[in-house]
């Protein structure tokens, strides 16, 4: 029998710290729709969604009303668009038929408008890639990926152009809403799979039909954790507390995942073992890095403590799930996180230094908001640059950024709830443009001679 | 894990009379059986952990009718299925 301070430990942890499950996603794989006609395949696509996650957002909320863990999101991620389109060569209707079908079933958000481009273009993916700003501001629900980079096949530098000038295009269409369009397209290397979180979910070409995938979160449990039993002490025990945290985090997340399939009679496939901030109080990992005795996070020592956390979370995690996947890491998007953003609005916080954190954690450069007259090459060169460290360090790296239109640093941009908002980051000035006009591939890195 | 039945109901607030039996009357409306019961008031807080169990009853049912007298006594009432306690403190 369970005892009475464990009872009310766990009671705690939902009511005060912040803990949740941030999301069920159900993967869902769209290669029996293929079709040559428009509307068939948009019939088709819409069907298979509509249908198969009928039941998932009442199933979140059933879980959530009997275990009294809130479940925050729900969510749908399918085959890249890019391969269900190609038949057909016009990928918008993909586009259209997945945010019919998100609506149709209550989910937030639906991704896998996505295309896997790391080695090479087929005219459907740059059918994809032309069609961005168009799908991301007609639809409302649709998230979008393109895979640039991975480790085994190098950079795609002609995707990694044509990506920096989408982002430009997304911005000018969706500019009355200063650029949220951007914020629903993520441009991955190494992408994996099973992510379960938006806006870079997709249904992976090796995955089966269906499956659920569940995100955890819990920045605010750790941070307690580590003001109550680790204050002063050493970073093995810093560590240790971590470990032990993040295993209870992720068991309650495995209970929901394994919850979800069976009552949707659909497989179990990974839990992703993230710690994903929001901006509200008390949720922030940014807050933890500076728990661990970091004036403000950005300062000089946060990529060590960052390195520290994200490793910990993993090894508490990976014992308390039967299967593991999705990005698994700490999130660091700035606009989602209260301490990133006072962190980024103080100056303390700069581009440079988010990247080098990149290089110890899940994912990349995420929710940045620069000036709206960044030019698309630079936009590209940030991209490429992201790309890099994750292809010569075998890791998911990504870059999800908002050019915002009329907005200088020192402005603000406000996105709204669990997006937050962002300070204008200041980019350098000078020019990559010769560099990213070359285009071509990035050879792929030497696996060994690692020094 | 095997599945089990139960469930585990926490009251916190400031403590007034009645509670316990209050809080037993509506878990046996919805035949639910009391397994285990723990109480405490610290410096007027009232604090109770019961298990119990649910073969009998309709979750959501019972869920609501505890949620509506929570509020009517300025309490905080939550029911929750005991497995989130097991999955986090039991290998």
């Amino acid at each position: 029998m369970i005892n009475t301070s464990e009872i009310l430990q766990t009671v705690r942890m939902i009511t005060e710290e912040k803990l949740d499950i941030r999301t069920i996603t159900m993967g869902i794989s769209l290669y029996e729709c293929c079709h040559p006609d428009k509307d068939a395949l948009y019939r088709r696509v819409y069907d298979r969604i509509a249908k198969q996650a009928e039941h998932l957002v009442k199933t979140g909320e059933d879980l959530e009303r009997e275990f009294g863990i809130p479940i925050v999101n729900k969510r749908i991620s399918v085959t890249p668009a890019s391969l269900v389109a190609a038949s057909c060569g016009d990928p918008i209707v993909v586009a259209r038929a997945m945010d019919a079908a998100a609506k149709e079933t209550g989910v937030n958000y639906i991704g896998g408008y996505t295309a896997l481009v790391q080695k090479g273009m087929t005219a459907s993916d740059r059918a994809l890639i032309a069609s961005l700003p168009e799908a991301l501001s007609t639809t409302e629900r649709v998230c979008s990926s393109v895979n640039v980079a991975s480790t085994r096949a190098g950079i795609d530098m002609d995707a990694v152009r044509l990506c920096g000038e989408a982002i430009k295009d997304i911005a000018e269409a969706t500019k009355d809403t200063d650029a949220s369009g951007c914020m629903k397209l993520v441009v991955f290397a190494n992408a994996v799979e099973d992510n379960p979180f938006m806006a870079g979910a997709f249904h992976g070409p090796g995955e089966g039909d269906c499956c659920i995938n569940v995100g955890i979160s819990g920045p605010g449990v750790v941070k307690h954790a580590l003001e109550k039993e680790a204050q002063d002490q050493p970073f093995d025990v810093v560590a240790e507390t971590i470990k032990k945290t993040a295993f209870k985090i992720t068991r309650v997340g495995q209970l929901i995942a394994r919850e979800a399939s069976a009552r949707l009679g659909v497989p179990f496939g990974i839990v992703d073992l993230s710690l994903a901030p929001t901006p509200a109080m008390g949720d922030s990992v940014a807050h933890i890095l500076e728990e661990m005795g970091l004036e403000v996070c950005g300062c000089h020592g946060t990529t060590a403590a960052l390195a520290l956390l994200n490793d910990a979370v993993k090894k508490g995690g990976v014992m308390a799930s039967s299967h593991v996947g999705g990005l698994s890491g700490a999130f660091i998007p700035v606009s989602e996180d209260i301490g990133m953003i006072n962190a980024a609005a103080r100056g303390a916080l700069s581009l440079e230094k988010l990247e080098a954190m990149t290089c110890v954690c899940s994912v990349g450069l995420d929710m940045i908001a620069v000036p709206g007259h960044t030019s698309a090459s630079t936009i590209a060169a940030i991209i490429a640059d992201e790309a890099a460290i994750g292809m010569v360090n075998h890791k998911t790296t990504a870059v999800r950024i908002i050019p915002a239109p009329g907005k200088d640093v020192g402005d603000e941009v406000e996105f709204g709830g669990l997006f937050g908002r962002a300070p204008i980051m200041r980019v350098s000035p000078y020019s990559a443009e010769k560099f990213i006009a070359r285009g071509g591939r990035i050879p792929a890195p030497l696996q060994s001679l690692k020094n | 894990m095997e599945k089990k039945n139960t469930a585990v109901v926490t009251v916190v607030g400031r403590d007034t009379i009645g509670i316990i039996a209050r809080v037993s009357a509506a878990l046996s409306h919805h035949e639910a059986n009391i397994l285990d019961i723990s109480q405490t008031v610290l410096t007027d807080m009232f604090n109770m952990i019961m298990i119990v169990d649910i073969s009998l009853s309709r979750f959501v049912d019972l869920a609501a009718e505890l949620e509506a007298l929570g509020s009517e006594l300025g309490l905080q009432i939550r029911i929750q299925r005991s497995e989130i306690f097991d999955a986090m403190h039991k290998i």
